[in-house]
């Protein structure tokens, strides 16, 4: 469960957020709003990469301002642009770039990358160059190599920007089939279909809070 | 632009660029000649004056004097301890002297002025393919290059942070060159689709 | 894409970018702050292991040439240098030797690693190293000249030694993954995605 309480955020003298409170239980959220509405900060707090500057987060219990490295593990994050997030030249290392530090021997970091490539439908790219990959295998190599530590929460910023009209159909069926909570933000409205809860934001202020049909509704007539 | 110019109307500010350089040139190859610190001093009290005739605001000034002071107190005490104290005087004057007045020419000469000096004085290598009006949009390129790159220096380093790989130098530095040369090709397809040569 | 006016120049536009691009890139090692090197608590600048990946990644002709564009930058008054520094002082300054030096590192380090047909990390070792031993035997002279005195010149210059024997690793590691990760971008532009 996500909390957003009393969170407001200001960079410099632009206010970004003010006045957020949201209780998030539900499986599937999406973040929906204009450019600058506020939607990629409020999601950055989930993972402790943007820390409130008032109220408080709170992810299954954690404090992103106080356990940021745990909060991290806990939540994964997809970017927009994939190629921010590639470390390592082949797809194989990357994703067991994610594993360094848990103690598995390097046989077996490479064996659970090769697993998680394989089931997201990347299998028998391991030994594939991972800047040589298509814009939409990009994309899942990021989320796998988010995926290959298990997080209990995901989100997404955006994550469709770059990707052609099929490839953004299988990421977003791909996001369906998850068991992560999935936090979702987007301009995307075809992304939704299967979301629980739709927050539309607006100037930094929550003005819809939703099922995902009459939320769109309600977005949709903002943005006339 | 941003840039370490101060806008003002004075004799200094009125010197052609070019003759500003070759005075900068001059002072700075005596001062390296010059071995004696009463020398030294005069030439020292010669770019003070020069500041003096700029009328650089005082906080310009003292800016650099901070600077400066906190410099040569530091190479003072080094060089009295390996050298002694003479040398140590006229190391301070040489570095005090060319700084001052390699400062005092950048502080007194707007950017645009150098870029056009530079387009004036490479315009006899025409001949050898050199296009001088390309000077000032190698300035204004690099400059917007320096804006977009540092946005992508702060998103890759978010990346780093969300993998839980803050202090790693190759989560930082590898997706930053890749995206900078992926940056360098559509900068590059865009000149091209513009009208400059392509092989 | 970027929204660019066509420039007038007889490079071809993938070099000229390539060499705009780079300048701009090891400014933006200067201004941005705080790289935390292998573990380390303090932050440091990095900047000065920007000619190295230039000449490491980009080759000796293109690394040279953004070393140079730089370097003019500064010069003629733009604050690229890390801490906000330009204009002509940091050139007349005790270390301007080593700033000049930065030419001759990315031309040597870019010369040894065109040598290789696929560049790997021994080779990207050796070009790095020898880059920054370029930028001291240029650097040192130089200060020396100020000093009056060359040993005490090499002396002082040890200070910084360790630190910079670190990033000459970390350039030739850092070299040695975007070669393996884009081949052939010593040759020719970078290998599309799609």
């Amino acid at each position: 469960m996500i909390e957003f309480s009393g969170v407001g955020h200001r960079f410099g003298d632009r206010v970004v957020l003010s006045d957020v409170d949201l209780t998030l239980p539900e499986r599937r959220v999406a973040f929906v709003g204009a450019n600058g509405s506020g939607k990629s900060t409020l999601a950055r707090m989930i993972n402790g990469l943007v820390l409130p500057g008032e109220g408080r987060v709170l992810v299954d219990g954690l404090d992103p301002a106080k356990d940021g490295r745990k909060v991290r593990k806990h939540v994964g994050f997809v970017f927009t642009n994939p190629d921010s997030q590639i470390v390592m030249p082949t797809a194989g290392e990357d994703v067991a770039f994610s594993l360094r530090g848990t103690g598995l021997s390097k046989a077996e970091r490479a064996r659970r990358a090769a697993e998680v490539l394989a089931e997201y439908g990347l299998d028998g790219y391991a030994e594939h160059p991972a800047h040589q990959l298509s814009g939409g295998q990009k994309q899942l190599l990021a989320l796998c190599a988010m995926l290959v530590l298990d997080p209990a929460v995901l989100v997404c910023d955006e994550p469709t920007t770059l990707l052609d009209l099929r490839n953004k159909r299988r990421f977003a069926e791909l996001l369906g089939t998850l068991r992560q909570q999935v936090v979702l933000v987007t301009h995307d409205l075809d992304l939704l279909d299967g979301f629980d809860r739709v927050v539309v934001l607006d100037g930094g202020r929550v003005v819809a809070d939703d099922e995902p049909e009459p939320a769109l509704r309600y977005y949709r007539k903002l943005a006339e | 632009m941003i840039s370490a110019h101060e806008p003002g109307t004075s004799m200094v500010h009125r010197t052609p660029v070019g003759a500003k350089l070759l005075a900068l040139f001059v002072l700075a190859g005596a001062v390296f000649v010059l071995g004696s610190p009463l020398w030294l001093g005069v030439l020292c009290g010669v770019v003070l004056f020069g500041y003096a005739l700029a009328r650089i605001p005082a906080r310009r000034w003292l800016r650099t004097a901070r600077a400066l002071l906190m410099l040569a107190v530091f190479v003072f005490a080094l060089q009295w301890w390996l050298l002694g104290g003479q040398a140590a005087l006229v190391v301070c004057l040489r570095l005090v002297t060319a700084l001052a007045a390699a400062n005092l020419v950048t502080l007194t000469t707007p950017v645009d002025d150098v870029v056009s000096a530079v387009e004036r004085w490479v315009r006899p290598l025409r001949r050898f393919g050199v296009r001088p009006e390309s000077v000032g949009l190698l300035v204004g390129l690099t400059m917007q290059a320096v804006a977009t790159l540092s946005g992508i220096a702060g998103e890759v380093r978010e990346a780093a942070k969300a993998r839980g790989a803050e202090r790693s130098v190759t989560a930082f530095a590898v997706p930053f060159l890749v995206r900078t040369l992926r940056h360098a090709d559509e900068l590059g397809e865009a000149l091209a689709a513009r009208g400059a040569p392509d092989r | 894409m970027p929204d660019v006016p066509a420039p007038r120049v007889s490079l071809p536009a993938a070099d000229l970018a390539r060499t705009v691009v780079f300048a701009a890139f090891i400014a933006v090692l200067g201004i941005f702050p705080g790289i935390y090197l292998g573990g380390s608590g303090v932050p440091i600048v990095i900047q000065n292991a920007g000619p190295l990946l230039a000449g490491a990644i980009l080759g000796a002709r293109r690394g040279t040439a953004s070393v140079v564009l730089l370097l003019g930058l500064v010069a003629i008054g733009l604050p690229l240098l890390s801490g906000g520094r330009g204009g002509l002082a940091p050139f007349v300054g005790p270390s301007g030797g080593f700033l000049i030096g930065w030419i001759a590192s990315a031309l040597v380090a870019g010369l040894i690693v065109q040598r290789a047909e696929r560049p790997g990390l021994p080779v990207l070792l050796l070009a790095t190293t020898a880059g920054l031993a370029v930028d001291y035997a240029i650097g040192i002279p130089f200060l020396g000249a100020y000093t009056g005195d060359l040993g005490a010149a090499a002396v002082q210059s040890l200070v910084f030694l360790p630190g910079d024997a670190g990033k000459v690793v970390a350039a030739a590691v850092i070299a040695a993954v975007v070669h393996r990760a884009l081949p052939g971008t010593l040759t020719r532009p970078v290998v599309r995605g799609e």
